[in-house]
């Protein structure tokens, strides 16, 4: 393990490891623009200089291994002047237009200028123009004007998704990113390049324009999009509700993991929010449709699922629900007595799968699901309501007709009930037949765990309030179950996390502080 | 006058075939090598002292023996034909009249690196030289000459001048676009496809058979081609004098890169140690003589809009400063001048020196900073001093 010395202060690194890393294991920061961890070493920006102990000048930090008794100087001047000119050369053609810029606020050539270049402008030609606002793909925008030509995205769609769209044409001044003859940005990794692009050269489609990052609040959260579990932050207008239509959630971003997403996250799972703050939403229980207060509704679905024998009673789990609602769907049907119970619904088409981020399963939380013990047979759920068999049936996020089933089964089945519920966020063709409707809030709107397709159980925090009067599903089942009779103690989904910690063998021992911000695996 | 080396048979009609090459002592050199261990080739090239022609003046033995010892696939021997520097044209002479003496060095460096597959990288305008080495490469293998133990693989650049630069060459006979790489890894551990790679320019190879003839005693710097060691002005005077009226305004002596020195300046020995004390270097070795008609700002528009036009643009110093001190020089000749552009192209250029990935940029800077420093009365004369930035106005808000 070599040990060198940065700034005066030593650290014994990784063999391998460069001096931008090494520097950020002791917080020092190497400013930086083409160096990336994910992707190879490029060399291009001329940024990232620090001094080392007998070179005769400035030396690039990222193509620099550490070595054993090396000793770097960040803040000499000469650096200091070296990173100023390399500012200033990075500025000179670029616009000077942030005001107009959707990436000002988070911009790296902002960030920099005011750290690192404050130098005063001296250029007074014409700059190099370049085309402006040109659709990559179906979420990509370039402006190449803004493009600093660091390569990030070129080698991201090379080395990483392998679909190589992007390359650097001309030379000189007139080099400018773009696309191969014939292609489009159109990988399923897309949004990616928008995240890595140091600049506002690279936007996303979906988001620019829409809210000044500078409103933006956010969240640490895991996307629901497939059984992967990509940790993400979620980024919310709160402050400025006239803006974007009124939409709250303005974009997901990926959030490093190293076990799970590293850097990046699919376009699926990245756009995949629209149902957050679609019009469709439920935001109040409905009863034979009329809007109820909470405790009606409380007290018909209990009054409904009390009538009847225990096995006359369905309940169809959802694999998107968290961690701490499937525990509370299991003590509901322990309460019940019930044991018509299941989860899996097939897909209409099968979903995709690659060697990268994307999972074949669809759904946040198979897994949890499976080891709470939930996997019941729900073909033969519909079966039995079909049949009169099951005369109440409560049916959790599903849309049973968007399944693989055929469309007069399900009619038939849902038909035959005496008593439908649906708890979901969105109205559908399922929530259009049922006799209660009951608002769930969205994951974004809420806090809980999603264990992952290896087990790996991860939390994600409220990013906003419950839409309308919605609850989690925990709360609504908690409530039911405390008219049922039994103490209903949690008030927080935390409490169910302790339920399931205590008695499911999986989870055993684990609580949101051992979790921490990477997860933690079950057993 | 010393004795002629690679250019004895220039003037020969058919200086390019293989029996005019094997009349004067060619491929003598290959059957000695061939008797001789790798290393011991190397050894000899080291002893003779042997600096790269390709402008970087790079010891050659020391190069070959960088290629790692336990290294077990293919390494590569690459010959730099790309002959992109403003001014030079040395190697394409090579190429058309004696194109078996690279071939012959090229047997030789082979065996010394293990190399079994070598290439030649011949810039794209040079057609002539194209035809005659690929004719000569023909009836090498037609002679048994190649194809057993080394094959070569002519291969025609496109025109750029980076396409020079070792890495970037590499790069671009990999079917890339011809960006220099950054090093470490250096080509001799890592380059062409991954391989072990020496590249070396066409001069410094076909120096390779008289070595190995002659013996490393023998070829001592100083004693070979008529050039080195004699004065620029004693070559000048050679070469037929100065053009026009006969006064001569300066000298760039190795290629556009190298720094120009003054008329007062010329009474330099043409070699590495005496360019570099006048504060230039040879270079290639080109030679550019400028007379009293020439103008210096007008020289310096014109070098600065080849390295605007040819950087690579991957470093950002390069990629920006070469377009932005174009712009300043043409604006200065066009009288849009202003004093303090004098000052920035200094700046600039100083500060950009030394920070780039290959040294394409410093050798833009070589000129942008020798002929402001030198002929500056020339560039003050013309500028005029804000009579005009031709930058664009911006509405101003209206008066309320
Ligand atoms: C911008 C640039 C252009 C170059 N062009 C050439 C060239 O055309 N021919 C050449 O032999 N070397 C050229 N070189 C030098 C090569 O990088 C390399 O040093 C040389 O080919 C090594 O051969 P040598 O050791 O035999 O000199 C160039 C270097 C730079 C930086
Ligand atoms: S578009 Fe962005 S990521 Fe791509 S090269 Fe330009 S600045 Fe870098
Ligand atoms: S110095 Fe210029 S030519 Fe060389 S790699 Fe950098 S940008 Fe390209
Ligand atoms: S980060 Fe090192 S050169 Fe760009």
């Amino acid at each position: 393990m070599p040990k060198l010395t940065i700034d005066g202060k030593e650290i014994e690194v990784a063999p391998g490891t460069n001096l931008i890393e090494a520097a950020r294991q002791l917080g020092i920061e190497i400013p930086h623009y083409c160096y990336h961890p994910g992707l190879s070493i490029a060399g291009q920006c001329r940024l990232c200089m620090v001094d080392i102990e007998k070179a005769p000048r400035p030396t690039i930090a990222c193509n620099t291994q550490a070595a054993d008794g090396m000793v770097v100087a960040t803040q000499t001047e000469r650096v200091k002047e070296t990173q100023r000119s390399i500012m200033e050369f990075h500025l000179i053609n670029h616009p000077l237009d942030c005001p107009v810029c959707d990436q000002a606020g988070e911009c790296w050539l902002q960030i920099y200028y005011m750290k690192y270049g404050l130098y005063d402008p001296r250029m007074v030609d014409e700059k190099v123009h370049k085309p402006k606002a040109v659709p990559l793909g179906p979420h990509v925008m370039l402006d190449a004007e803004r493009c600093i030509l660091c390569s990030r995205c070129v080698r991201f769609c090379d080395e990483i998704t392998g679909t190589g769209e992007l390359g650097i044409f001309h030379r000189g001044d007139q080099s400018e990113i773009g696309l191969f003859p014939g292609r489009d940005l159109e990988n399923k990794y897309s949004g990616n390049v928008v995240d890595i692009c140091p600049v506002g050269a690279l936007t996303d489609r979906d988001f620019r324009f829409q809210v000044r990052v500078w409103y933006l609040d956010t969240a640490k959260s895991i996307c629901p999009g497939c059984a992967r579990g990509c940790n993400i932050d979620v980024h919310v207008n709160r402050r400025r509700p006239h803006h974007a239509g009124g939409k709250r959630v303005a974009r997901l971003k990926p959030r490093f993991n190293a076990e799970v997403n590293k850097w990046w996250l699919c376009d699926e799972g990245r756009y995949g929010y629209g149902f957050v703050d679609d019009a469709s939403r439920v935001t109040t229980p409905v009863w034979r449709s009329e809007p109820v207060p909470w405790d009606t509704a409380i007290a018909e679905v209990t009054r409904a699922l009390g009538r009847h024998a225990p096995d006359a009673v369905g309940v169809v789990a959802s694999p998107k629900m968290p961690n701490e609602d499937l525990m509370a769907v299991r003590r509901l049907a322990e309460a019940l007595g019930t044991r018509q119970v299941g989860f899996k619904v097939p897909p209409r088409t099968p979903g995709d799968q690659d060697d990268l981020l994307i999972r074949a399963d669809k759904n946040p939380n198979t897994r949890a699901a499976e080891l709470i013990g939930l996997d019941g047979d729900v073909a033969g759920i519909l079966t039995a309501a079909r049949s009169g068999r099951i005369k109440a049936l409560w049916v959790f996020g599903h849309d049973l007709f968007d399944s693989a089933w055929l469309e007069s089964d399900v009619t038939l089945a849902l038909g035959a009930l005496e008593t439908l519920i649906f708890t979901g966020t969105n109205a559908g063709r399922t929530s259009a037949l049922a006799h209660l409707v009951l608002p769930a809030t969205a994951w974004v709107e809420r806090d809980g765990t999603f264990t992952n397709w290896e087990g790996r159980v991860q939390r994600f925090r409220p990013a906003v309030e419950p839409l309308g009067e919605a609850l989690p599903e925990w709360d609504i089942v908690g409530r039911v179950l405390g008219m049922l009779g039994h103490a209903a103690s949690a008030t927080r989904a935390e409490h169910w996390f302790v339920d399931l910690a205590a008695n499911v063998e999986a989870f055993r021992g684990m609580t949101y502080q051992s979790i921490g911000e990477t997860g933690r695996m079950t057993q | 006058m010393t004795e002629k080396i690679l250019t004895r048979n220039f003037d020969r009609a058919d200086a390019h075939t293989l029996g005019a090459y094997r009349e004067t002592g060619g491929y003598t050199g290959w059957e000695k090598a061939r008797t001789m261990e790798p290393a011991g080739i190397t050894e000899e090239v080291k002893k003779a002292n042997l600096r790269g022609l390709g402008g970087a003046g790079f010891p050659t033995g020391m190069k070959w023996s960088f290629v790692p010892k336990n290294h077990t696939g293919p390494v590569y021997l690459v010959i730099n034909a790309d002959e992109g520097e403003p001014g030079t044209f040395k190697d394409r002479y090579l190429l058309e009249r004696d194109p078996h003496a690279l071939i012959d060095g090229m047997l030789i460096a082979a065996r010394a690196v293990r190399c079994e597959k070598a290439f030649v990288y011949i810039r794209g305008e040079y057609v002539e030289p194209y035809r005659r080495f690929a004719a000569a490469v023909k009836e090498a293998y037609e002679a048994g000459l190649l194809g057993d133990g080394l094959d070569i693989v002519v291969h025609r650049g496109a025109g750029a001048y980076i396409c020079g630069e070792e890495t970037g060459l590499i790069s671009s006979l990999e079917g890339k676009k011809g960006w220099p790489k950054v090093k470490p890894p250096f080509p001799a551990i890592k380059g062409a496809f991954g391989m072990p790679t020496i590249v070396n320019n066409v001069e410094t190879i076909a120096h390779v058979p008289h070595i190995v003839n002659r013996g490393a005693a023998w070829f001592a710097p100083g004693i070979y081609e008529e050039s080195v060691g004699i004065t620029l002005r004693q070559l000048i005077d050679r070469a037929g004098g100065v053009s026009g009226n006969g006064r001569l305004k300066g000298v760039v002596p190795g290629g556009s890169s190298a720094p120009i020195l003054r008329a007062d300046e010329i009474d330099v020995t043409m070699d590495v140690d005496g360019l570099r004390n006048a504060g230039t270097m040879a270079g290639s070795a080109g030679v550019i003589v400028m007379d009293e008609t020439v103008s210096i700002p007008e020289a310096l528009m014109v070098v600065a809009r080849f390295y605007a036009h040819e950087s690579c643009g991957q470093c950002t110093p390069c990629r920006e400063s070469t377009g932005w001190i174009y712009k300043m020089s043409e604006r200065i000749l066009s009288g849009h001048g202003r004093k303090e552009d004098l000052d920035t192209i200094l700046d600039v250029a100083k500060r950009g020196a030394g920070t780039t990935i290959c040294a394409f940029y410093d050798g833009a800077v070589g000129p942008y900073i020798s002929y402001i420093e030198k002929f500056r009365d020339e560039f003050e004369a013309l500028v005029t001093d804000g009579a005009g930035t031709r930058a664009r106005a911006t509405p101003a808000p209206v008066a309320r």
